[in-house]
């Protein structure tokens, strides 16, 4: 099911699909700290703080990777970057070859807190997306579009509530439904389900897996998850622990889609990645509990 | 199974008397009923000034008030509805203007930083000065009582509208504002459709304190303006007539409480499930 609307999002994409979409080239982010005699006197002094230090990474198009990483490592950070709503210290993002550096409905994101506007309903929120990104389509499509998204994410019935009446993960549908209606080409997630209880997590991973088969964008998505990184993912960014993170190591999942918890935990290489991956976290956590005590 | 039974209704039967409002009442009830008793005795044993009204003598004169509000003998001599609805008619205008002004105002301020460094000097420092102080210049700019009133209760109640508003719009939840970058919202869109509904339950609350505070001033500012309530009160007080003067305190808090309740409702219409 891909939607049918046009968007000057896909012209890129017919001259190589080999080439990568997004590309991270050499990005840092430096907190600048409180220096200067007056902070000083008043002992509000504090250093630079590095956050995330020469990152360079290489995204195809149509591959879902997941940022995993101990907390406080700037995968957020990292992420923000690439959405355009912070700007990199230094290096660039390249979108298809070019720089970008503030935010675009080229990119669609979730928000870990969900982000919708309580005044509006479930249907108003979607609908200020797609008005603001398309002002010019005939409000028969624009309804169309809201529609589809509403029935993508199972919400359809619940268009007139208003977010304080939905269950937290209702909320996140809402959010993707959102993320989705503009017809991004990239899908940003930033811990996505990390407010959800376990139950809830599960039906929304199953969710996202499913309108992933269907869609297949370009999607980053920030997670503390393991299982959740390998139920969903086609590589797995393994980050550092922060200050000045930086890219450990690249897992590639090799799990044929389209994918569901069962087939993906009964694979051969499961085990092994899952250990890999809980090596990494647990090494990294382990030194930043080190470094605190210090 | 019977035994369950009669636990339950013995539960019911203690759940009206248990009922916190229901005790609440019966309460206030209770204390209303000794206060007035101890101003009747009071009253008739003479142990208060000189003058003190009795308490029935006193609600004779309310339901007089409320059963005859409005007639009209000269200026002087109003029911006490004409005289309400001259201070309202007051208060709703420069209330009105006051927040048509402080609104949008309130808006730019809290969107601008440099907007709200500039101009905060003015409001620190006219926000505490009394608004009776406003009022020489008022009738020396104006001449004109009526346009004076409006003048006080417009000067009074800009303030808390103002720096609510500003508050509000300058602590909009980053994540909304967000929301509307990724999409790639213009500025104008952004501040109608993001900033101003987010900051919404700020306003009314500014409004709602302001309307408080409208209601406050008028009074004081008739009894030197003449008509109104305030006026009412201070012609009482000429007439020595104490009854009158207890009967339009009386009336005035009933308004007060009525006006805060409709803002009460309106901050609860914005409030989405928020606590506030």
């Amino acid at each position: 099911m891909s939607t049918s609307y046009s968007t000057n999002n896909q012209t890129v994409t017919t001259n190589s699909a080999t080439e990568s979409q997004i590309s991270l080239r050499h990005i840092s982010k430096m907190f600048p700290g409180r220096s200067g005699w007056l902070n000083k006197i008043t002992g509000q002094a504090s250093s630079d703080f590095v956050a995330i230090e020469d990152i360079n990474l290489d995204i195809e198009h149509n591959t879902f990777v997941s940022i995993i990483g101990p907390s406080g490592c700037g995968k957020s950070t990292l992420l923000d970057i690439i959405a355009g709503l912070s700007t990199a210290s230094s290096g660039e993002v390249l979108i298809n070859g070019q720089v970008v550096d503030k935010p675009g409905p080229d990119r669609g994101m979730v928000f870990q807190n969900y982000a919708l506007m309580p005044w509006m309903t479930v249907l108003g929120n979607i609908k200020f997306a797609v008005e603001t990104v398309f002002p010019k389509m005939p409000a028969k499509q624009q309804q169309r579009i809201i529609k589809e998204n509403i029935q993508l994410v199972g919400l359809t019935g619940a268009e007139k509530k208003h977010p304080h009446e939905l269950s937290g993960g209702m909320r996140q549908r809402v959010g993707i439904a959102r993320a989705l209606a503009i017809n991004p080409q990239i899908l940003l997630m930033d811990e996505p389900f990390g407010a959800l209880d376990a139950l809830t997590r599960g039906f929304l991973q199953d969710e996202i897996e499913r309108i992933w088969e269907q869609q297949r964008k370009t999607a980053i998505m920030i997670t503390h998850s393991i299982d959740e990184a390998l139920l969903l993912s086609d590589r797995i960014i393994m980050m550092t622990k922060g200050p000045a993170a930086r890219i450990d190591e690249v897992l590639e999942v090799p799990f044929p889609r389209p994918r569901d918890r069962t087939t993906v935990e009964n694979h051969p290489d499961y085990l092994k990645l899952k250990q890999e991956m809980e090596d990494h976290l647990y090494r990294e956590t382990r030194a930043v509990e080190a470094a605190r005590i210090k | 199974m019977t035994v369950l039974r009669t636990t339950i209704n013995k539960e019911k039967k203690e759940k009206i008397l248990d009922n916190e409002n229901v005790q609440a009442l019966l309460l206030f009830l209770l204390s209303l009923g000794i206060f007035l008793l101890f101003w009747e005795m009071g009253a008739k044993l003479k142990i208060f000034s000189k003058g003190m009204p009795t308490a029935s003598l006193t609600i004779k004169e309310l339901w007089y008030w409320v059963t005859h509000p409005f007639y009209k003998n000269g200026p002087n001599d109003m029911g006490i509805g004409w005289n309400l609805l001259i201070s309202l008619r007051r208060v709703a205008i420069g209330y009105t203007l006051a927040s048509l002004i402080a609104v949008p105002l309130g808006i730019l301020v809290g969107i601008s930083k440099v907007a709200f460094k500039a101009f905060n000097p003015y409001f620190q420092l006219l926000k505490p000065v009394s608004p009776l102080a406003w009022l020489p210049l008022g009738l020396y700019i104006f001449r004109d009582s009526e346009l004076t009133g409006i003048f006080i209760i417009t000067i009074a109640s800009i303030w808390p509208t103002l720096t609510n508003t500003a508050f509000g719009v300058a602590n909009v939840d980053s994540s909304y504002l967000n929301v509307s970058k990724t999409l790639g919202a213009s500025r104008w869109r952004t501040i109608f459709k993001v900033i101003i509904p987010a900051a919404l339950p700020n306003i009314i609350s500014g409004l709602r304190i302001s309307m408080g505070i409208s209601w406050l001033v008028i009074v004081a500012a008739e009894m030197l303006l003449g008509t109104g309530l305030g006026y009412f009160i201070w012609n009482e007080w000429n007439n020595l007539y104490i009854p009158n003067i207890l009967v339009a305190i009386f009336i005035i808090g009933i308004v007060g409480i009525v006006l805060d309740q409709i803002f009460a409702y309106l901050e609860k219409i914005v409030s989405f499930g928020k606590q506030s």
